[in-house]
């Protein structure tokens, strides 16, 4: 399916603005989420020849997406590789060559395709540094959520799956310089990361991003409002939805950004529960073992007695990801369901 | 293939050196690697029926030629994927008999410190990818460190094995499709041992994988699995023509699997008679017959041979006993890597190896990221 098929993110989409991040030497330029995504890569590619990239339709098609737009011209078409459809080859082969040397960076055509390559990642790639002490420098890139009528299979966030195999890493940007800082970051680190790039923002966020060399810590948290009353916590697709109803509420409230979700920045999840005294927790992925439920529980096991009202959960309930238009609207969180969820947290 | 073929690919590649294919060292070696992984592997069983194993035991009696044979052509850099009826390759490439039985025992001393079990191991100073239990999932891992080397244009090969009943898996068809449509240097050595646990081929496929490889465009190769000279051959072959460029190849070796799946497993499904015709085919019976009758080794040189393989692993027996459990705060110990370290080079004992120009670029030529460079890539 290409972006005009599933009607994603078009072009003339508002552009929404988050906060500005650290000022960078090398000055910064405009760009969305999927442009600062391309520039991190090509930025690694450019850096270091062992970095290479592998999924379907990404050399001369330039991925579903284009995030590899124009890879193939620049870098040649062995080190922007259209592998075949079979995604256990494509992680396993990354594996393999990550232990000879190499970078791989593997894309997914949609992050629920990550179902099909899933042995290798949670078999092979998790646990290979644990069980033999070898180290598999590869990343995942996972094109997740929903918002378009991509229906039950283009629509899902498949964290909470990933979170359960320990030995992964993963990163869920919300904005377009995390997306280029984390991936920079995920390329160079020494484990298999999984990067979570939420296709409803591809387009739809621009922002200045640093340009040349710019990376963000793996397992740092980042306020992106700070306020007294309430904590939001949210990655991804519920950053810009947290940020927007904290602000069109004018409410006196922090909005955390966990960016990675493993390692979790416990500190700062810790801290705003502790300030604020209520939390609300946002994510797009449903509910069931999310990563909303495991920060309730580590909130109430380390910060009870700071606690003013109890952690609440905004999330999509327990269900596949319907086409129709006004049913995914019905199971993904809205603007409205977080005005009302914070509302009713800052009412407690 | 004939010993001339082997030979004249031999000596062509390794520029010119004109010594055979085996010399009677070589051929010795052969033996005793195939003699050590059967004593290693009944000492195991011996300490897994004392009680001294945790878990389950599983051995490769009767397939000792396949890993032997197979793994002995490799040069150093070259990379293998080990499965778990392969312990010959663990120690043609330089894993201790001591570390081998450790690693049942969950001790410290084991290639794996007591993080995973059996054969579920690789030493990544010997360049080896240990296996997980999932099969065939190793068939692809292979085909993508042969991926690494031929977009570095390295003359290196990756090595695994499969038994017959993984190639029912859906990974075998994605490995050997995406090592076909590359051509990549990647060598899959095929066990067809009868069974894949209690199943028999009849229920396991209706063509012979080794007739699939031509489908996916390269060599398919079959071998008499229990004659290690066969599979080394074969294996050369193999080997060679992925160093130039001729792709991947699959070496079917037929054997028998002369022991259960399992310690725990009787048996009782293989009809009666087959082990016994089985047994008359041992690779290291055969083998040492053919070393008298071919190659003037005498009955005291073959003995002598066998003697110091009991002794040494009665030896590493006692060492891999007197290792130490590991600390239980190891458990929770090196879940994430701090920094990538390549992979080392596997022992290569058969002579040709002894003098020879490496096969990747010791500086990097461009395309070859020094380990240096990829530990402060990691590092910043
Ligand atoms: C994907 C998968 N399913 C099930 C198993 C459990 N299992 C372990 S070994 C085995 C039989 C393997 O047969 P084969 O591939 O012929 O290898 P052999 O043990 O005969 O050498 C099975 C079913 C497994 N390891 N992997
Ligand atoms: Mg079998």
């Amino acid at each position: 399916m290409s972006p005009e098929a599933t009607g994603i993110a078009p072009e003339e989409a508002p552009s929404q603005t988050t906060p500005a991040q650290p000022t960078h030497p090398g000055g910064s330029r405009e760009m969305t989420y999927l442009e600062a995504i391309s520039d991190a890569l090509r930025e690694e590619m450019r850096r270091d020849e062992a970095v290479f990239c592998i999924g379907e339709d990404i050399g001369a098609f330039g991925g579903a997406f284009k995030v590899t737009d124009g890879f193939a011209e620049e870098f040649g078409a062995a080190r922007v590789l259209d592998a075949p459809l079979a995604e256990n080859a494509i992680i396993g082969a990354a594996v393999g060559a990550a232990v000879e040397g190499m970078r791989p960076v593997c894309e997914m055509q949609f992050s629920d395709f990550i179902a099909c390559g899933f042995d290798q990642l949670v078999n092979v790639a998790a646990k290979l540094h644990y069980r033999q002490g070898l180290a598999a420098p590869m990343v995942v890139r996972l094109p997740s959520g929903g918002g378009f009528s991509g229906g039950p299979f283009h629509s899902q966030n498949p964290e909470a799956w990933l979170l359960q195999a320990p030995g992964l890493k993963v990163v869920a940007p919300g904005s377009p310089a995390d997306a280029k800082g984390l991936l920079t970051a995920a390329i160079r680190d020494a484990n298999p990361v999984c990067f979570l790039e939420h296709k409803g923002l591809y387009r739809y966020l621009r922002e200045p991003v640093p340009e040349g060399e710019y990376v963000v810590e793996l397992g740092k948290a980042q306020m992106i409002r700070e306020g007294d009353e309430l904590t939001v916590i949210a990655y991804g697709s519920a950053v810009g939805l947290a940020t927007q109803a904290v602000d069109e509420l004018e409410a006196d409230a922090t909005v955390l950004d966990l960016r990675s979700l493993a390692p979790l920045d416990t500190e700062a999840v810790l801290e705003a529960a502790r300030r604020t005294g209520k939390v609300l927790v946002a994510h797009e992925a449903t509910r069931t073992c999310g990563v909303g439920a495991e920060i309730a529980a580590i909130v109430s096991e380390l910060a009870f007695e700071h606690l003013d009202a109890p952690v609440r959960r905004l999330t999509a309930p327990n269900l596949p990801i319907p086409f129709s238009p006004p049913l995914e609207q019905a199971v993904l969180p809205q603007l409205a369901d977080m005005k009302e969820a914070c509302r009713e947290l800052l009412d407690y | 293939m004939s010993d001339g073929d082997a030979r004249a690919i031999a000596t062509d590649r390794a520029g010119g050196a004109s010594e055979p294919v085996l010399t009677r060292e070589d051929r010795a070696s052969l033996l005793r690697f195939m003699l050590l992984m059967r004593a290693a592997e009944e000492r195991g069983l011996r300490l897994y029926k004392q009680g001294k194993v945790p878990g389950s035991f599983y051995d490769g009696r009767g397939q000792e030629a396949i890993s032997v044979g197979s793994s002995f052509a490799l040069a150093p850099e070259d990379r293998m994927c080990i499965l778990h009826r392969d312990l010959g390759a663990h120690f043609v490439r330089g894993v201790s008999p001591e570390r081998y039985l450790a690693n049942y025992m969950g001790r410290s001393g084991g290639v794996t410190g007591g993080k995973d079990g059996n054969l579920h191991f690789g030493d990544p100073e010997l360049g080896c990818v240990g296996m997980v239990s999932m099969l065939p999932d190793m068939a692809p891992v292979a085909t993508g460190m042969a991926l690494a080397m031929k977009m570095r244009g390295e003359r290196r090969v990756a090595m695994t094995y499969f038994g017959e009943g993984s190639t029912a898996n859906g990974q075998w068809h994605e490995a050997m499709n995406m090592a076909g449509i590359h051509r990549l240097p990647v060598v899959f050595v095929l066990e067809n041992n009868g069974y894949a646990y209690s199943t028999p081929n009849e229920l396991e496929f209706a063509a012979d994988p080794v007739e699939r490889a031509e489908s996916y465009g390269f060599h398919g190769v079959k071998v008499d699995g229990n004659d290690v000279e066969a599979v080394f051959e074969a294996s050369v072959e193999a080997s060679e023509r992925a160093r130039g460029g001729g792709g991947p190849t699959l070496i079917g070796c037929r054997t028998m699997r002369m022991h259960g799946h399992g310690a725990h497993d009787d048996m009782s499904y293989v009809p009666d008679g087959v082990l016994e015709s089985w047994e008359r085919r041992d690779p290291i019976d055969r083998y040492r017959r053919h070393l008298a009758d071919h190659h003037g080794f005498s009955e005291q040189e073959l003995d002598e041979v066998a003697t110091a393989v009991t002794e040494q692993v009665a030896e590493d027996a006692r060492r891999a006993l007197d290792s130490p459990m590991p600390e239980p705060s190891l458990a929770s110990e090196g879940l994430y890597a701090e920094a990538f370290r390549p992979l080392g080079d596997g022992v290569a004992p058969w002579s040709r190896w002894a003098e020879r120009k490496p096969l990747r670029p010791v500086n990097g030529n461009g395309r070859s990221p020094s380990s240096e460079a990829s530990v402060s890539r990691s590092a910043a």
